[in-house]
């Protein structure tokens, strides 16, 4: 049998240690009836050269991104990711390991996690960082609880730009504990201040807002952030990009409270959407109302700096019922690609690449714009990702491009908005690969 | 101890290589002066070389799975297959983007499909949605679920989940999540769900019943359609926790004796593994009747043709995830699933199982076996009482020592409903001899208890690091590094 050590022989000297005559029975608590009768209905075993034939079928069946010039975002993006990263999560040390309750023999893993923490602190200048969630959108939910746990508000607004994919998961997690949701529209890709302005009151528990946002645009932060916390209690979470923030504001500098944002940029692959992981930080006065695994230095027996896992009275296994959340598990390997990352990139290459995405973002941009029937949609500063006006449905030039496998943006459609592509660049794009993209594009122009 | 990375900064190292930039735009036209960055975001220099000295360093630190037995009850510690991360890697699933069209993830999709299909012929359920990412977004999620049924057949009164005392945090904390109230009743003396108790806690109000089965004590719910009839009269569904799966695989399917929704724990029960807390997957399966309230989309086939199916989109209870949950975890499974067979499969549940009474066989002479009368399923719970009543050690300490000796410990102090608790989990995948080892260890810990106490109280010796105090890393609150 596939992954099993033990013969038939030892299993059958097994059950004469522990008393059985048959596995059978060992299982005198399950009513009889419950047993099956026939095995399950399953394709027969494969074997390893078998699934490897198969699962290379299957992956030929596909377009990778990397055999196409995708232009796709939307949450997830396409960034470079240096090959050591992929050494490092392989090691069985980090990869087989359980959550690291006995800290002991988990320095390893509490360490990273803890080298992890910090970093997020510095891109985006909190206090404190969890130990990651499962992806932004459900980081973006949790902030919006934490924030209401806090402040005893039960009034939470949300910027309309965000990622509606967030939004949706943040209506799951919000309904079921009386949060009244309260969506502001956007005007011109951006949020509408002067709505924002009429919705924000004493009772607000607290303001969401992306930036970039869902359309790449740059919001402005400063002046909403006056808006938030012209209300008595209101907290202000930002959800951010983390490449953005090698150049663009540190959170910290509009004085928000919590921020989140999806994880994946930094060194994990896109993978059809997941594993992602949530990053969530804060100011230090808020770190007892956070969801999720928190790692602390300490001492040792010795007086040793060694780590370990802190504020747990917050999480699942102690508080139950109460607890800040209900996360366990979460995405720790992703935390660990990020940190690899981010060692090997530094200060100068993160950068790098978001100087990279940026430029080449407004290259394409402009060429596009010059483009017959195509424009931006706003004209407002943005930065890796924009939307444009397509003549035709973008339906149409996305199929049609396809065959060319060039993927052009994400159709705007199926979120409300008809004739729009959103277009995301990464450094990995040459000149060359945004040049086809706007010559594919002339033939649809008029 | 091993320094930090930002103790290995070194201004000007490179730990990367890009092209140069080879379009003539700067930074300066494309972002408005106030919305950039005042001060230099602050991350480590450094080489590649030392990038893997650093990391290398801090991986000798942990134990894993390939070091050696990690015995972790309720966690599923079992052996993963390296085959499936060498296929999960193919270029045709790690860069596809997931808001690509559906004629260019056909492979990805038909993967998405048959797992669905595979779990939910393995646990009697109808549909199974693989957008959860762990067991306790599964919890939400089929939560979520029960909701959304209630208030479709307006049940406004519903508020209360039931669960036994012997549930895992995760649940009660779901339970909070979703807007119900918990209501928790007591086991029996055989480790069980006290019926009475139950009968005594069911109102009107009742919205569901959670169980893991089998339960966090190893033992399966030989009432558990008993326990589905008194819930089913009420109109509540009962939702079964699968963290435990691994035991009943291939032997026994929850969708047909009374369960209507359930969660599974790929990284526990098909060995994608944990990765030091993650990334996990928590697939949900429901009977029939309440597909229409899974999170949108679900996988589905026509004509041959794979496509994201939203038609249950306007009674659904909601996404839970970004996109359609940890596709790479889920390829995973898929494999391990395909590899096994049906009678690999139960042959994963019938080793599980006798392992652990393989050791809870050994051990009775020597540990505090409160349930031993029974036999157990994947894993069982001993106690340290016998050696906290008589020579003052504390399970703690005795779970300190086995990191002694090369082993993981035991999960400790859960469930809560023993004291003293130290729940020990071999999965299947282990040796007789290493069984064997881990035998002899705990045999000698339990003399060491009585001939040298100090020792227990003073372990660990052995490990990369003493005894870590984590009530001074509460006190002195140390979350990141200043450097
Ligand atoms: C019985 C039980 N239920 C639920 C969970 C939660 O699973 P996860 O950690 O994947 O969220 C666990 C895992 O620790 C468990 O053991």
């Amino acid at each position: 049998m596939p992954f099993i050590s033990n013969t038939d022989k030892e299993r059958k000297e097994m059950l004469k240690e522990i008393g059985v005559e048959k596995f059978e029975d060992l299982l005198s608590n399950i009513p009889k009836k419950f047993l099956l009768k026939e095995d399950c209905c399953l394709d027969e075993p494969y074997s390893e050269l078998e699934i490897t034939r198969k699962i290379s079928e299957l992956a030929a069946k596909n377009i990778s991104t990397g055999c196409a010039n995708s232009f796709l975002g939307g949450g997830i993006y396409d960034h470079f990711i240096p090959a050591a990263v992929d050494h490092i999560i392989l090691r069985p040390e980090f990869h087989s390991a359980y959550t690291p309750y006995q800290a002991e023999v988990s320095q390893g893993t509490l360490q990273y996690i803890y080298e992890y923490q910090t970093m997020i602190c510095e891109l985006t200048g909190m206090e404190i960082s969890n130990a990651g969630m499962y992806d932004g959108a459900s980081a973006a939910a949790e902030a919006i609880l934490m924030a209401v746990r806090k402040t005893k508000n039960f009034k939470a607004i949300i910027a309309g730009t965000i990622n509606p994919n967030y939004l949706e998961v943040i209506k799951s997690y919000t309904e079921g504990v009386g949060i009244e949701l309260i969506t502001i529209p956007a005007k011109n890709g951006l949020v509408d201040l002067d709505a924002l302005k009429e919705a924000i009151d004493d009772n607000t528990g607290c303001v969401l807002l992306q930036t970039p946002n869902f359309f790449g645009n740059i919001e402005d932060a400063f002046a909403i952030e006056e808006i938030v916390h012209s209300s008595k209690k209101a907290l202000f979470i930002t959800c951010v990009d983390p490449i953005s923030l090698a150049v663009m504001n540190s959170p910290a500098e509009y004085n928000a409270d919590i921020v989140v944002g999806e994880g994946q940029a930094l060194g994990n692959a896109q993978n059809f959407g997941g594993p992602l992981f949530g990053f969530l930080a804060s100011s230090i006065k808020l770190g007892r109302s956070m969801p999720g695994r928190i790692v602390g230095a300490s001492l040792d027996a010795d007086g040793k700096r060694a780590y370990c896992l802190t504020l747990q009275a917050r999480e699942q296994h102690i508080r139950r019922a109460k607890a800040t959340s209900n996360i366990c598990s979460n995405e720790a390997l992703c935390n660990l690609a990020a940190t690899v990352y981010m060692t090997l990139m530094g200060k100068e290459g993160l950068k790098e690449v978001a100087v990279q995405s940026t430029t080449k973002a407004h290259y394409l941009a402009d060429e596009i714009n010059k483009l017959d029937g195509f424009s931006l949609t706003f004209n407002t500063a943005f930065f890796k990702e924009f939307a444009i006006k397509t003549p035709v449905p973008a339906e149409e030039i996305i199929s049609r491009l396809k065959e060319k496998n060039i993927f052009p943006g994400i159709d705007l459609k199926q979120f409300g908005y008809d004739n729009m592509l959103l277009v995301a660049v990464t450094e990995k794009k040459r000149k060359c690969d945004l040049d086809e993209l706007v010559n594919s594009l002339k033939k649809f122009s008029r | 101890m091993a320094k930090t990375i930002f103790e290995k900064h070194s201004e000007g190292r490179k730990g990367y290589t890009l092209p140069a930039n080879d379009v003539k735009v700067t930074l300066n036209n494309c972002i408005p002066k106030k919305y950039c960055r005042k001060e230099e975001v602050k991350l480590p220099e450094v080489s590649e070389l030392d990038m893997m000295h650093h990391f290398l360093e801090l991986s000798q630190m942990n134990h894993c799975i390939e070091k050696g037995f990690y015995p972790l009850g309720s966690c599923t510690m079992k052996y993963n297959p390296k085959i499936n991360e060498t296929l999960v890697r193919n270029d045709g699933f790690n860069n596809l983007h997931p808001f690509q069209d559906e004629d260019t993830v056909q492979g990805a999709l038909e993967i998405l499909y048959e797992l669905q299909k595979d779990l939910a012929e393995i646990s009697g359920f109808s549909n199974v949605t693989l957008q959860p990412v762990a067991g306790a977004h599964g919890e939400f999620t089929g939560l979520k679920i029960m909701k959304a049924y209630h208030e479709h057949k307006g049940n406004s009164h519903k508020k209360k989940i039931i669960l036994p005392d012997s549930a895992h945090g995760t649940n009660p904390a779901s339970v909070t999540l979703v807007g119900y109230e918990m209501v928790e009743i007591k086991s029996n003396e055989k480790g069980l769900v006290d019926i009475e108790d139950l009968k005594a806690h069911v109102t009107d109000e009742t919205a569901g019943f959670m169980l893991t089965n089998p339960n966090t004590l190893g033992l399966f719910e030989s009432q558990v359609e008993k326990i589905a009839e008194i819930i089913h009269s009420v109109d509540g569904l009962m939702y079964m926790d699968g963290a435990n799966f691994n035991a009943i695989m291939g032997l026994v399917k929850p969708g047909e004796n009374g369960f209507d929704i359930m969660h599974f724990n790929l990284h526990k029960t098909f060995a994608t593994p944990h990765g030091g807390g993650g990334p996990g997957a928590g697939p949900i399966g429901v009977r029939e009747d309440l597909i229409k309230y899974l999170p949108a989309p679900l996988i589905a086939k026509k004509d041959d043709k794979y496509f994201l199916d939203y038609t249950h989109e306007k009674t659904s209870s909601g996404k839970v995830h970004s996109f359609f949950g940890n596709f790479a975890v889920n390829v995973k499974a898929y494999i391990y699933l395909k590899m096994l067979g049906p009678k690999g499969l139960r042959r994963v549940g019938e080793n599980a199982v006798i392992n652990a009474n393989y050791i809870q066989k050994k051990l009775e002479k020597y540990y505090d076996i409160p349930f031993k009368d029974s036999f157990c399923m994947h894993e069982f719970v001993a106690s340290g009482n016998w050696q906290k009543e008589k020579y003052g050690i504390k399970t703690l300490d005795i779970a300190k020592r086995i990191l002694d000796k090369g082993f993981h410990a035991p999960t400790i102090y859960f469930p809560l409903i023993v004291q003293e608790a130290m729940m020990i989990e071999p999965t299947e995948t282990e040796s007789k001899e290493t069984l064997d080892e881990f035998i002899n260890a705990m045999i000698e810990i339990a003399k060491e208890c009585e001939e040298n106490p100090e020792l227990l109280k003073n372990a660990p010796l052995n490990t990369p690091v003493k005894r870590v105090d984590d009530t001074l890393a509460v006190r002195q609150l140390n979350v990141k590094f200043e450097w």
